[in-house]
């Protein structure tokens, strides 16, 4: 047994580093441009935030419409560090900062909120998300007020996107695994069946939510470090639907259907970029449609597992050559 | 003093068009228990459709009124049996996330054919444009229409409601459905009929916002509706009462907060209240705290 999961380790490692230098050699020379890069950017980006968010609406069952929120803290905290002084440990620092921020107001917020079920939730966090979308607004001095804060200096490359975003996956993964992540899938079966079997649901619940608002935090962070413009108006309630319809299509409790959709949508909404409307239109459609047939998601609450990935990579590694 | 009067009417007239909105909230809530995300949408489509026929087709105010109503009434019917019919066993979530794509849905396909300007409603002549002084407090005509419209419908509804056999469905659908369709009445349509006299009131509501604030545009939904939500669940979610209370309560706060020179704050005083409400409350000022029963 131990030898089959080593080796699937090992497996899984190669897999792991031979994206980061294909990825890498195919920046170095130029065939993933920038432009491309910027897609590349927004999908990793969508990865943390789509993983994240699904440990908190997918695993723990908890309906969350302010992942945008958290998004906000991370991004304003490190924004703002390497505004003052651009450099790299100032960047480390400001995306560790934002995330541990975001991860306190995702405490506050959440050991309050969490005992509300379901609807409720959704609700009071969508309330949270706009709340602190109208303190940047207001916090005219420090953010700019709705202008936005801009030239924020540029830290986030491919390596670092790939540490973070692998990051995130492994540490969500991994907290599944523990016996905290299967009481957090025991909360979403059913809540007071996991209460009846000593599952401090509360406390299972915001560390789910702690987590999740971490990874969003790190998000935040990369996307001012890379984008060079954040103004509050990025993180309102559409970029929190937004996050949720990826979870959606992927599969609520699917961490590989999250990164899956999380691609596919980055690449549609570059297609559909000069049709912002007919974007929006698809988007709407593609919840309701799934919602009504599927509703479970693409994959469900299934994984794909190694082999399908070993072979899609080795399909992408070829389309992208060809290219 | 005058400040304070005035501040309560332009409070009630803003109040006025949450508690409508509110009341489509509740009800559906109360049957369905759904949050239905598209109900802020419908009351834009009402503003819409207000929009065209008093300022394309030159109809009169009452005329557009009951127009906007009635496309409003078969739009809420429509996306109830489309988009929430076959989720009626689904999970809350998935229903929930159908409401928001049908919501983002009637959002965009409207800014796709009416593009996204801002649209002024043409301006009200004779009696509409009549504004009166009761000592220093200024009460303009629309605001008399407004508080005078919303009456005579929570009226109406209140009238449906007890008094009506489709009423006492409506009433026992919402307590247990169950049982009400073992007593022999109809769900789908009670359903129906619920999402209809909604969408109505909605209607109305957005109407009555082109004529008052003059300016529509396609995404004017979200946040009122947003605060029409607060004020259900205010007042006690699914309690109409409830939703009439939280409008009124909502419009006088934020148009106090408005008034004491914290305009921009305004919305996240609504929230604050929101997430107040629910922790302290979670069943609303009228609601009755329910026991879970495994």
């Amino acid at each position: 047994m131990k030898g089959i999961l080593s080796a699937q380790f090992t497996r899984r490692l190669i897999l792991v580093v031979l994206t980061y230098v294909i990825v890498q050699l195919l920046i170095s020379v130029n065939i993933i441009n920038d432009y491309l890069q910027a897609t590349l950017t927004t999908i990793c980006i969508n990865i943390i935030l789509a993983v994240s968010l699904n440990l908190i609406t997918g695993f723990t069952g908890q309906f969350s419409l302010g992942h945008a929120g958290f998004m906000s803290i991370g991004a304003y905290t490190c924004a703002l560090l390497i505004l003052k002084d651009p450099t790299l440990p100032n960047f480390l620092l400001g995306t560790l900062l934002g995330a541990l921020l975001a991860a306190l107001v995702g405490f506050l917020v959440g050991l309050p909120t969490l005992r509300l079920r379901g609807d409720y939730l959704a609700i009071a966090t969508l309330g949270m998300a706009e709340i602190i979308r109208i303190m940047f607004i207001n916090m005219d001095k420090i953010t700019n007020g709705p202008r936005g804060l801009s030239g924020i200096p540029r830290f986030v490359n491919w390596t670092w996107l790939f540490i973070f975003t692998v990051g995130t996956v492994l540490l969500i993964r991994n907290f599944l695994r523990s016996s905290h992540g299967r009481a957090c899938i025991a909360i979403r079966e059913d809540e007071i069946a996991a209460e009846t079997m000593g599952i401090n649901t509360t406390w299972y619940k915001v560390l789910a939510f702690v987590i999740g608002a971490f990874c969003a935090g790190i998000a935040g962070a990369l996307y001012a470090s890379y984008f060079y413009f954040i103004k509050p108006d990025l993180f309102g309630f559409l970029k929190s639907v937004d996050i949720l319809v990826m979870v959606v299509l992927g599969g609520l409790g699917s961490i590989s259907g999250s990164i899956l959709a999380a691609i596919l949508l980055a690449v549609i909404s570059t297609l559909l970029q000069s049709f912002s409307e007919i974007r929006m239109i698809l988007y709407a459609l593609i919840l309701i449609v799934i919602m009504i047939f599927r509703p479970q998601g693409l994959l469900g609450s299934k994984e794909i597992s190694l082999s399908v990935f070993n072979r899609l990579s080795r399909l992408f590694a070829f389309e992208k050559e060809e290219k | 003093m005058e400040q304070l009067l005035q501040q309560i009417v332009n409070g009630i007239s803003l109040g006025s068009i949450y508690a409508l909105i509110a009341l489509g909230y509740t009800m559906v809530y109360g049957i369905i228990k759904l949050i239905n995300f598209a109900h802020c949408d419908i009351y834009m489509i009402g503003a819409y459709v207000g929009y065209v026929c008093m300022a394309k087709l030159g109809l009169g105010f009452v005329p557009s009124l009951l127009v906007s109503m009635l496309v409003c009434t078969l739009l809420g019917v429509a996306i109830e049996k489309i988009a929430y019919k076959p989720l009626r066993n689904a999970t809350r979530i998935a229903a929930l996330i159908t409401a928001i794509g049908v919501s983002l849905f009637l959002e965009y396909t409207t800014m796709f054919f009416a593009t996204a300007n801002v649209r002024t409603y043409p301006p009200m002549t004779g009696f509409m444009a009549k504004t009166f002084k009761l000592g220093d407090v200024v009460i303009s005509a629309q605001q008399i229409l407004i508080a005078i419209i919303t009456i005579i419908l929570m009226v109406l509804l209140q009238l449906i409601v007890k008094k009506t056999r489709i009423g006492k469905a409506m009433r026992a659908v919402s307590l247990d459905k169950d049982a009400a369709e073992l007593m022999g009445i109809n769900v789908d349509s009670t359903i129906s009929f619920t999402f209809a006299l909604g969408s109505a009131l909605a209607g109305a509501a957005g109407i009555l916002v082109g004529v008052y604030y003059n300016s529509i545009n396609p995404l004017m939904g979200v946040l009122p509706g947003l605060k029409a939500f607060v004020a259900a669940v205010f007042g006690g979610i699914g309690i109409i009462p409830g939703a009439m209370l939280g409008g009124y309560v909502i419009g006088i706060v934020e148009v106090f907060v408005a008034g004491l020179g914290y305009s921009m704050y305004r919305d996240a005083v609504v929230f604050a209240i929101l997430i107040l409400i629910l922790i302290v409350r979670p069943a609303g000022l009228l609601g009755k705290n329910t026991r879970e029963k495994v």
